[in-house]
């Protein structure tokens, strides 16, 4: 492996993995990845889609740097400049909701956090300790707290998973609004096509495992102009895709 | 309310207890008390005390510290486990008097032998239990502080320590009856003051009341740390627990 901080490329972040693969209990090694490779540009939202169980999160710990084990190269922003949003909001217990987002951002002042906690509604709980949160409201902890960083990347891993539709719906609303108002770069993994439709520059579609990457679908209309109608084009597009990477001399 | 019911029960059959047995066997609780109040006047009794306390303070300070270190280490890493372990089982099973007898000889009948038999004597059982905390550390919260970059020593204070807290307290809380207990053993084979030392000299005159004082005076003091000190500590701790109604 290899990381490095942005090098002169040309993107924010530049995702190279040759080969992941896991030894499991048994001995034998699985492969999870396979020859990705992936460049968001500054302030661009990119959404990898892909069935569940594909390793998009591998993917995502790697670039993280929280996973060195694999073969390939990561330019990402240094230290410090990294946000994530895990699957599970992984907040520390013992600490308010306050202070689980100022630790990881001592620098962020009084008007930005009010702000933050105003657009995700959690003015009410800053002073309350995560156990006395529902998953939504800790969910919401947990964008603050990465937006509070001001990142220039920021790592969403299925942030929405196990919510109900609406309230998935307006949390996604939100989140798109944050990414709008920061302009940072982003990349989201989702299981979800509706869900990556609504908020992505640019698609990512992988197949099962090991992922790869069979299509990457650019949107260039603003995310707010997005109708019904472009979002059904959109989707049947993502299909024709998928059906022509299924239908073409893929691995068997 | 209870608890001084139970405490009124043990007095009264300590009582009976001195009545059948004879004072000469079991001392009245007044007798003891009289006792108390007489060494205290004399200030023998705070002396004698403060000595002790003094090494308990030094012997579980020097264990606790080290020893979580130590346990940190092991839990944390797989390989110090391996190395470590063999020794511990063998600091585990080394009888107390053992260490204690081995330190006078070794270092002469000192005040650093002392205390250092103590806190010996301590660390074993602090490692084992910081180790089974260390090993119970949640690797998703280690990612996250990893991926915010959070800095060594704050990910140690506000990730890591709160997650050992009640295994620290645990440990605390063993270890400072086992390191008084001690002490007073210690205190018996080769100080000149302290509890240990008058419990000694009563032993060698047969004075029951003597015996009784000085255990007494320490149980309270032991036990005015215990709700003074340990307990809001770990109130503290664990106030982000929700409460069950």
């Amino acid at each position: 492996m290899n990381d490095a901080h942005r090098a002169g490329g040309q993107g924010l972040l530049e995702v190279l993995i040759a080969r992941k693969t896991y030894r499991i209990a048994s001995g034998q090694s699985l492969e999870v990845l396979r020859g990705i490779a992936l460049t968001l540009a500054r302030g661009e939202v990119g959404v990898l889609v892909g069935p569940s169980g594909c390793g998009k999160t591998t993917m995502l710990r790697i670039i993280a740097g929280s996973d060195t084990d694999y073969d390939g190269t990561v330019v990402r922003p240094p230290p410090g400049k990294l946000a994530m949003v895990f699957q599970e909001p992984r907040l520390l217990p013992w600490r308010t909701v306050d202070d689980n987002v100022r630790l990881v951002a001592p620098r962020a002042d009084e008007a930005m956090l009010a702000m933050l906690f105003d657009t995700l509604e959690l003015d009410q709980h800053r002073s309350h300790y995560p156990g006395e949160l529902s998953l939504g409201l800790a969910r919401r902890v947990a964008l603050a707290r990465a937006f509070a960083v001001e990142p220039e990347l920021l790592l969403l891993d299925e942030p929405f998973v196990s919510l109900d539709d609406a309230l998935a719906a307006r949390l996604r609303d939100e989140l798109a609004m944050l990414v709008d108002r920061s302009a940072m770069t982003t990349l989201l993994v989702t299981h979800d096509v509706d869900e990556a439709v609504c908020l992505a520059d640019r698609l990512f579609l992988l197949s099962p495992r090991p992922a790869h990457i069979v299509a990457e679908v650019p949107i260039p209309l603003p995310r707010r102009s997005r109708t019904a109608t472009d979002m059904a084009t959109i989707k049947a597009e993502i299909a024709r895709q998928l059906a022509a990477a299924n239908a073409g001399p893929a691995a068997p | 309310m209870l608890r001084l019911a139970s405490l009124a029960l043990l007095v009264t059959a300590w009582s009976i207890g001195s009545w059948t047995a004879g004072e000469q066997m079991l001392p009245a609780p007044t007798t003891v008390l009289t006792t108390v109040i007489a060494e205290a006047r004399s200030g023998e009794l705070f002396f004698h005390l403060a000595a002790t306390l003094a090494r308990v303070a030094v012997a579980f300070t020097l264990a606790m510290t080290i020893g979580t270190m130590i346990g940190l280490a092991m839990g944390r890493v797989a390989l110090i486990d391996r190395l470590g372990d063999p020794w511990l089982v063998v600091l585990l099973n080394l009888p107390a008097l053992v260490v204690i007898v081995l330190a006078y000889v070794w270092g002469g009948l000192t005040e650093i032998a002392a205390v250092l038999a103590v806190a010996v004597n301590k660390l074993p059982t602090a490692v084992v239990t910081v180790r089974e905390g260390a090993r119970a550390l949640d690797a998703a919260l280690d990612e996250m502080a990893h991926v915010f970059a959070m800095p060594r020593w704050k990910a140690f204070r506000h990730v890591v320590l709160p997650q050992l807290a009640p295994y620290l307290a645990a440990a605390a809380r063993s270890g400072l009856s086992l390191v008084w207990k001690i002490v007073l053993i210690v205190e018996l084979l080769g100080r000149p003051n302290g509890v240990g030392f008058e419990i000694g000299i009563a032993f060698q005159l047969f004075d029951v009341t003597r015996i009784l004082t000085y255990a007494l005076a320490f149980v309270v003091v032991i036990l005015a740390i215990e709700t003074f000190v340990v307990q809001p500590i770990e109130r503290r701790a664990s106030r982000w627990r929700t409460r069950t109604a």
